[in-house]
């Protein structure tokens, strides 16, 4: 289902549990699907011995893959028109983490009506992992 | 400039859905999926991303008979020059930024094009990670028909030392 422009109002908000507890299966689940088997995924020891890091940490892209999932919730499918993020802390295993998408601003482009995001995905420290914006296309 | 061909698959598809998390059946089951808006199976948003498994020359991927940098025997299967640097160094980089811009929703049969060009590269002084070095680069999907269907913007940045955590994160 997707959103309706006359239901929506700026400063709405939608918020998402994307995962709890992480486990690094999911993280390899993702190298595999994804093609992107950087060992600083997904090889513990790669990882601490070479790179220099606590251990394996999350593709930035999975964490953007799940928080695509929040959206594409909310606004429904095939109705994004935007979708762009920074990556701003690490995600690691055993992290629980929330994403919100906030409504910015309504418009109306070609007669379509757009919504504009706000969107932030936050771990269980309450520390921001990922921030951006989205956009979609509404029903009337 | 690089130009790729990438099938969008309905099995490929359904992993990757299963890899986010996203159970949502217009990603798998193409009876359901007829009956939505989206008219058949399409791809959830970052689903571009994926074309790397079909880059020959993709870095992040062991390829048959050369030379991998993950663990084996050693904590890596290949010698790195001295002093190259930790972090994302040691890694090929990491991912800073990612854009996409949907022209139209992907669909399992469309069969894309990706041509990707440089953007712009940058340094800034990172407090967590010593100099950091971002590059940008812009890499534009079409369909069989010639089409735009994604446009994606990504950013990589390769930092001096490996970010440092915050204490809680220790």
């Amino acid at each position: 289902m997707a959103l309706s422009a006359k239901s929506l109002k700026v400063g709405d908000a939608h918020t998402a549990r994307l995962v709890e507890d992480l486990k690094r299966t999911q993280i390899v689940q993702y190298a595999g699907a994804s093609g992107d088997y950087n060992p600083l995924h997904t090889d513990e020891i790669f990882t601490t011995q070479v790179a220099g890091y606590p251990s394996v940490f999350a593709h930035g892209m999975l964490t953007m893959g799940m928080t695509g999932k929040m959206l594409t919730d909310y606004v429904g499918d095939a109705r994004l028109t935007k979708y762009g993020v920074r990556f701003t802390s690490q995600v690691w295993p055993g992290d629980t983490l929330e994403a919100t998408a906030t409504v910015k601003a309504i418009s109306e482009q070609d007669g379509a009506k757009i919504a504009e995001f706000d969107v932030k995905t936050t771990n269980q420290a309450g520390v921001e992992v990922l921030s951006g914006y989205a956009e979609a296309r509404l029903d009337d | 400039m690089a130009t790729k061909t990438f099938p969008v698959e309905a099995g490929h598809i359904l992993m990757f859905a299963r890899s986010v998390g996203d159970g949502n059946r217009v990603y798998s089951d193409a009876e359901y999926a007829k009956t939505t808006e989206a008219g058949g199976i399409i791809a959830p948003p970052t689903f571009a991303q994926a074309s790397a498994q079909f880059d020959p020359d993709y870095g992040l991927r062991p390829k048959i008979g050369q030379p991998w940098f993950g663990s084996g025997k050693n904590a890596t299967g290949i010698t790195r020059a001295p002093g190259g640097g930790g972090g994302g160094g040691g890694g090929g980089g990491l991912h800073a930024e990612q854009h996409f811009e949907y022209h139209r929703p992907l669909k399992a049969g469309d069969v894309l094009t990706a041509t990707t060009t440089p953007g712009k590269t940058w340094e800034k002084e990172g407090k967590r990670s010593g100099k950091l070095v971002f590059s940008e680069s812009v890499t534009e999907y079409r369909d069989q028909n010639g089409e735009l269907v994604i446009t994606a913007r990504g950013v990589g940045v390769r930092t001096e030392r490996p970010v440092e955590q915050p204490a809680e994160k220790a």
